[in-house]
């Protein structure tokens, strides 16, 4: 079973913000939400500056699922949190769980006025009818429903975020790592080297 | 007499209310979800071949997953622009 990840590669992330300008022009995301955003660290610093596209992590155990009173999230069979925007009450709740700053909320009127939350959506839409206008206009698109990846992952230039089921891109990745030798850090032994030999015990220290 | 009785027997019975322990632990339950149903991206047939929505059958999840894997190793440059 698919188990949809982002993973964004910080030894090729070129903070173009490509990623961040897919997602708003494909799911046309409203003026003050960024669905997607690229953090970077160390910032000018020669041979330390390093960046990395983040948005929602679809979590395996969503803490904003966990949070919401009005239990308007769901995952799909595709492990995708999408959420339900008619039963959203735009409390806030979900954003101060996420450790992603993942879920945005419109800020158009006056007062602090704050809408329905707002988030990736793996380009997944959401609880309407596939590829529908209310479904475009809620959620964004649903690229998954079209045989596609999320736009951000599948035009990165540079291939540093990579995007789908998280076994495949961990391969990916895997391979990267092993032929430059380097870039574990972030995304721990698992991911970088794989399970390796049955009974195999990763070193001491390693992140799994 | 009886109505002493009764009155002795209501004092003590409020005495020992205080006496109770109830739980006080909220015992955290999972939520489940509210909204409408959503649909599945297999149940969709493909979008027709100019729109380069790949190809799989509608409502078969095998099917549909090996487009997907397809897609997401077209990431991978090692593999999609060789050696």
């Amino acid at each position: 079973m698919a188990r949809m990840k982002f993973l964004c590669d910080a030894e090729r992330c070129i903070e173009c913000n490509g990623c961040v300008t897919a997602c708003k022009n494909e799911n046309e995301v409203p003026w003050g939400v960024n669905r997607r955003r690229v953090v970077t660290i160390n910032d000018g610093v020669i041979g330390a500056e390093k960046s990395i596209s983040v948005a929602c992590m679809h979590c395996s155990d969503a803490p904003c699922m966990a949070v919401c009173p009005v239990d308007c999230f769901y995952r799909t069979d595709d492990g995708v949190v999408l959420h339900d925007k008619d039963l959203c009450i735009g409390c806030g709740y979900c954003f101060y769980a996420c450790p992603f700053g993942a879920p945005q909320f419109p800020q158009a009127g006056a007062f602090g006025l704050r809408g329905k939350m707002d988030k990736c959506t793996f380009c997944a839409g959401g609880p309407e009818a596939d590829r529908s206008e209310a479904e475009f206009k809620k959620y964004g698109r649903n690229r998954l429903a079209e045989g596609k990846l999320p736009a951000c992952a599948e035009m990165c230039s540079t291939k540093a975020l990579l995007g789908g089921d998280g076994d495949v891109i961990a391969d990916i990745y895997r391979e990267r790592v092993l032929r430059r030798g380097k870039g574990s850090e972030v995304w721990g032994w698992g991911t970088a080297y794989g399970p390796g030999k049955p009974g195999a015990q990763p070193p001491a220290g390693a992140k799994s | 007499m009886s109505r002493a009785l009764l009155g002795a027997a209501m004092v003590a019975a409020l005495l020992v209310a205080g006496c109770g322990e109830p739980e006080q632990v909220v015992v955290y339950k999972q939520g489940k979800y509210q909204g409408k149903p959503d649909t599945r991206a297999w149940d969709n047939a493909p979008l027709a071949a100019e729109q380069r929505g790949g190809n799989w059958t509608k409502g078969d999840r095998a099917s549909w997953e090996t487009q997907i894997k397809n897609r997401q190793l077209a990431q991978n440059e090692y593999k999609r622009i060789g050696q």
